[in-house]
């Protein structure tokens, strides 16, 4: 079986030095954002073969993702064999494309569905992700923070998406920010780490670039817009300062950071204006599932209507798509 | 079927946009358009015809026959007939046509999108999202203007027919900004468009019909530059408005000088795009695109001009050229592009020689791959290394050519962000408001973008200053160009018969020597450079005063001492308005001297000298009551933000005074002039100039900084042509004989100053409606409209 993912290894992120000069004078311009954020889907179009190649690819970078208080270890190895299998054989079939492995790029979910996701999960290739830190808000105490890491890193995740302590931020503690992040890194070890920002609650854009800026500093190998509960979430304009930020640190360091806007990208339209984003800003290479997630769940389901469209010419109902 | 190699790529699809319906529409045509006059399309078999092609595949789409003489005395006289009564529509039925030609344009704006894209080059993308619906927007706007015409415009009336002469490279979106403003006044017009790009018009004239537009209210005539020339120059016409080159907007106002036309040019500029160190650079680099790659940079106000802060330099430069590699040009029809086709072949040469031309200069040029095998197709470039004295900085390319070049401090990025001589927008990036509001009144332009470039709207005025022309497009700023005051009829006023300014009077009257009168530059009483003087006469023929007789050098130093006093325009309103009513206060104190004065020497009743003096008084406190209360206004534009429009005095203004009321004319003229912030050169009518000059010893006792009024007497045809084609001089407001302001509109095309100019018994001075007031202000300032968007 081959893969619809291009395979090349890159260096991991290891983090620089703290160093306020990297993001002290920033200031992003706010409307300048959004007047170019409005044009992605306006100066580039995606259609028929393209489409259906984007969206494939789109599969390829999903973190599934089921964070509710009614998780149940029947839910997570539905969403598990969803991740696996996310299109169906029919529509694999039509797409001529029953020899290709397609499977999402993770699982996301809280530590203790770990157990139920791994056994199922081991060996295909597709990672599991476990949100950390106290997560949402971060605010459990740091060393029960830490040791959650380990914990879950321990029960088979191998990469860990942790919140940052926004009040950092908004007291403009960097520093404080620095070591925390740089603390999360040390704990996952050989598992990769994700920096969720929480932009909703940050503030400003500039507030979100200098996050960005710290996070990579101390190590991050994704930075992460948002858990999802925050009042907005994945916005292109935030996505944008981010991106810009991830492609500032590369070029002056060499590293090449993820990116994973999340929550709230629910249709196939808002995907591939963030696919655009990528391919405008960064380009090819950051459109592989090592430099590029979703964090999604309602999305996989608009994407396999809209493959099922392109093969069919009529659109699909949600009832014939195994539900995630 | 295999998607795998999609997958591989990602690419995107090339898209392109249907253009069967504007193809089955041109050649329901016949793919062959006349004229369309009175409401009806004209067609003349033997009528020489040019050739419209789609510049991004050089083929044919439709040949349009050239109006001549015959076709424009018809348009015209279409024009002029429905004028009368288009006039007298009242507003809202105006108002009415409008909104339905704003409709109607909404309806088909696929098509004329389409159209505009084939017969422009420019991309689908850009013709449907900017150019057709600012169009749009343009007519609902107007609309408005029509039906508050009443309430709001009340003290003026439409001007008449107007000759509107556009461009090639926004067809419809120029034709909408011309005639929007002009029908909605209640004038009519007779409008050209670009030989090259005709076809929006056309389409645009069948919508006329149904949108209920009466007869000979639009009139659309084809044809190149001759036919513009014609049309411009038609007697007819009491109103040209172009816009185009500087080269053609300076031969209109040529040949239009001396027929009493009004005129609005908006020409040609070398923007200049400013940026900080402190500026967000990635958004800095999106801004290039927009300023320079927008429309291939065929845009008037493109951001050409480039001025960073050494500390940022390379970055940005760095930035920028990453940033070309994902441009993406192709067919003008495929909606994923950013950079379609240069209008035409000739277009295209112009810009290559041009560049290629400069670069012998030196600079270093980094341009965009060809990716279009098209051949009108330029790639985006930068050159780089490059200073103020290159061509390439100083010339307008109108292609898609960036220069860069850097600044040390903020009073050098003002320097050299003005020296040019273009003033037509300006845009200055920085996330430090005291760096930006500080900076954008200082930048010489009439539109200034803060963190921004080339956001445009109906609300907010366009136009330029300097040589890239005069006049506004949009906003109310933009309305007082297609109309013009409604005056009381009045009676003329008496002038006395005596001699004009002349030396060789000296030997042809008796010698009874009053007083010798100096001029008045730069705060001193200065003698004549050649040393003539001349004696002017009291009414009953006897010698009133000697006056000196100016020549080149006198204005030279005059206008030389007005650049000096320029600081005036930084004091405070206030300050201004304090030292006018100080000045009427010493003025009042000498009542009776100037009284006696005025009888003797232009011979009218005490009683009605007393009149001239006392409302000299009143209209000093006129404008020392104005000068605080001249307000701009914030507009209303459709982003998050505010426009600002600032009127700014225009600078140094020449005044050249009739004779009749010598004293009240002088104040009528100097006191809103200077009530602004402008600093005048007065010279007084020939007949009654001493009266002027006596007014010297109360100026120089009255606080008023030396070189804001200064005063030279002399022959009014010389002085007039000194003042005219002085390049230092902004603006010349003259009233004289038609001769004389003939030659003032003709030598003023020099650096395109602002004329106003008047047949010397115009106007009452002693009566308000006619002697002051906003018009006077008007022509005193110029609005800058400053785009700033906010947010955080």
């Amino acid at each position: 079986m081959t893969t619809i993912n291009t395979k090349s290894e890159i260096i991991r992120n290891p983090g620089v030095e703290f160093q306020q000069e990297r993001f002290c004078n920033l200031k992003i311009n706010l409307s300048a954002v959004e007047d170019r954020c409005a044009e992605y889907a306006k100066r580039r179009s995606i259609k028929k073969e393209n489409q259906a190649a984007w969206l494939l690819k789109v599969i390829s970078l999903i973190d599934l993702t089921t964070l509710s208080g009614d998780d149940t270890i029947a839910r997570v190895r539905r969403l598990c064999r969803k991740a696996l299998n996310p299109i169906n054989e029919k529509t694999k079939g039509l797409l001529n494309l029953d020899k290709v492995n397609i499977s999402t790029a993770a699982v996301c979910v809280y530590h203790e569905m770990l157990s139920a996701a791994s056994p199922i999960l081991k060996g295909t290739g597709v990672h599991l992700a476990a949100v950390s830190t106290g997560f949402p808000a971060g605010l459990s105490p740091l060393p029960l923070r830490i040791e959650e890491i380990k914990y879950s890193v321990e029960a088979g995740a191998d990469e860990i998406d942790i919140v940052i302590s926004r009040r950092h931020v908004l007291e403009g503690n960097w520093q404080e920010l620095y070591d925390e992040v740089k603390m999360f890194r040390e704990a996952c070890g050989d598992a990769h780490l994700k920096t969720i920002l929480a932009t909703g609650e940050l503030g400003n854009l500039t507030n979100i670039a200098k996050a960005s800026v710290v996070c990579m500093m101390a190590g991050a190998d994704f930075i992460k817009t948002s858990t999802g509960k925050e009042p907005t979430n994945a916005t292109l304009p935030v996505s944008l300062v981010m991106i810009r930020m991830i492609r500032e640190y590369y070029e002056s360091t060499g590293y090449m950071v993820g990116f994973k806007p999340a929550g709230g990208i629910s249709d196939t339209k808002t995907a591939l204006q963030f696919m655009t984003l990528m391919q405008e800003e960064l380009g090819r290479r950051w459109l592989e599932p090592d430099l590029f997630r979703f964090g999604a769940s309602s999305l996989l389901g608009d994407i396999e209507r809209q493959l099922d469209h392109f093969t069919s010419g009529y659109y699909s109902a949600a009832y014939r798509h195994p539900l995630a | 079927m295999t998607l795998e190699k999609y997958i591989k790529d990602l690419d995107y699809s090339v898209a392109l946009e249907d253009d069967k319906s504007a193809m089955e529409w041109l050649s329901k045509y016949g793919s062959r358009f006349g004229q369309f006059i009175e409401g009806e399309f004209l067609f003349d078999k033997k009528a020489e015809v040019i050739s419209v092609t789609n510049p991004s595949n050089s083929k044919v789409l439709a040949e349009i026959e050239v109006a001549d003489k015959k076709v424009i005395d018809a348009a015209v006289a279409a024009a002029r007939k429905a004028q009368e009564s288009w006039s007298k529509t009242d507003g809202h039925s105006r108002a009415k046509v409008l909104y339905a030609l704003g409709r109607l344009i909404q309806k088909h704006a696929r098509i004329i999108s389409v159209l505009e894209t084939l017969d422009n080059g420019k991309p689908i993308r850009e013709s449907r999202d900017a150019d057709i619906p600012l169009a749009i927007r343009h007519f609902y706007h107007h609309a408005g203007w029509a039906q508050l015409q009443d309430t709001e415009l009340r003290d003026h009336q439409s001007v008449g027919v107007i000759a509107q002469i556009i461009p090639w490279n926004f067809p419809f979106l120029m034709l909408a900004w011309k005639i929007s403003p002009a029908i909605a006044m209640g004038n009519t017009v007779v409008i050209k468009p670009a030989e090259s790009t005709p076809l929006t018009a056309m389409f645009f004239a069948q919508l006329c019909e149904e949108a209920g537009v009466p007869k000979g209210v639009i009139n659309i005539i084809n044809g190149a530059g001759n036919t513009g020339a014609l049309l411009a120059a038609h007697e007819g016409v009491d109103k040209v408005a172009f816009t185009g080159s500087t080269a053609v907007g300076r031969a209109i106002r040529k040949s239009t000088a001396g027929q009493g036309k009004k005129l609005t040019l908006e020409l040609g500029g070398k923007s200049a795009f400013v940026v900080f160190d402190d500026a967000d650079l990635d958004s800095v680099v999106e801004g290039v695109v927009n300023a320079i790659w927008y429309n291939q940079g065929e845009v008037c106000c493109a951001g050409s001009r480039l001025l960073v802060q050494a500390s940022v330099e390379d970055k940005l430069v760095y930035k920028i050229k990453k940033r070309m590699k994902t441009l993406r040009g192709g067919n003008s029809l495929d909606k994923s592009i950013d950079i379609g086709s240069l209008v035409s072949e000739s277009q295209f040469k112009q810009v290559s020689s041009i560049v290629e031309k400069g670069l012998k200069h030196g600079g270093e040029l980094f341009q965009c791959e060809r990716l279009n095998p098209d051949a009108n197709y330029y790639p985006p470039s930068i050159i780089t290394d490059v200073d103020s004295s290159h061509p390439l900085v100083q010339e307008e390319i109108f292609g898609p050519v960036l220069v860069i070049s850097s600044f040390r401090t903020q009073d050098e990025a003002i320097k050299l962000a003005n020296n040019t001589r273009y003033g037509l927008s300006a845009s200055v990036w920085s996330e430090n408001i005291n760096i930006a509001m500080d900076v954008a009144p200082k930048l010489i332009a009439g539109v200034v973008w803060i963190n921004c470039h080339n956001k445009f709207d109906a609300a907010c005025g366009f136009g330029g200053v300097k040589e890239s022309g005069f006049g506004r497009e949009g906003g109310k700023e933009g309305l007082y160009e297609y109309l013009k005051p409604i005056k009381l009829k009045h009676e003329k006023t008496k002038v006395k018969s005596s001699p004009p300014l002349n030396s060789s009077n000296e030997k042809t009257v008796p010698s009874k020597i009053d007083r010798t009168l100096k001029f008045y530059i730069g705060g001193k009483q200065t003698r004549p450079d050649a040393g003539g003087s001349a004696p002017t006469f009291n009414a009953d023929g006897s010698i009133a005063a000697w006056v000196g007789i100016g020549n080149r050098k006198d204005i030279r130093n005059a206008v030389a001492a007005a650049c000096k006093g320029r600081s005036w325009a930084k004091k405070s309103a206030h300050g201004r308005a304090q030292v006018l009513y100080f000045f009427a206060e010493n003025l009042s104190v000498r009542r009776d001297e100037f009284v006696d004065r005025l009888v003797m020497t232009t011979g009218v009743s005490k009683s009605a000298a007393q009149g001239e003096f006392d409302t000299t008084i009143s209209r000093i406190f006129t404008y020392a009551a104005w000068a605080d209360k001249f307000d701009g206004a914030a507009h209303n534009a459709p982003y998050r933000g505010v426009t600002i429009a600032l009127p700014e005095p225009i600078g140094v203004i020449g005044l050249i005074a009739p004779d009749e009321q010598p004293l009240l004319n002088a104040i009528s003229l100097i006191a809103p002039a200077i009530a602004m912030g402008n600093t005048v050169v007065f010279i007084p009518g020939e007949l009654n100039a001493n009266i002027a000059l006596e007014l010297v010893s109360v100026l120089e006792t009255s606080d008023i900084p030396a070189g804001v009024i200064n005063i030279v007497t002399g022959e009014k045809s010389e002085m007039s042509k000194q003042l005219s084609g002085h390049g230092e001089v902004e603006a010349v407001w003259c009233w004289g004989e038609k001769e004389i302001i003939k030659e003032v509109e003709e030598i003023s095309v020099e650096n395109l100053k602002r004329t106003w100019c008047h047949e010397n018994d115009d106007r009452n001075w002693l009566i308000k409606s006619e002697g002051e007031g906003p018009e006077f202000l008007r022509q005193a300032t110029q609005v800058k409209n400053i785009w700033t968007p906010y947010g955080d």
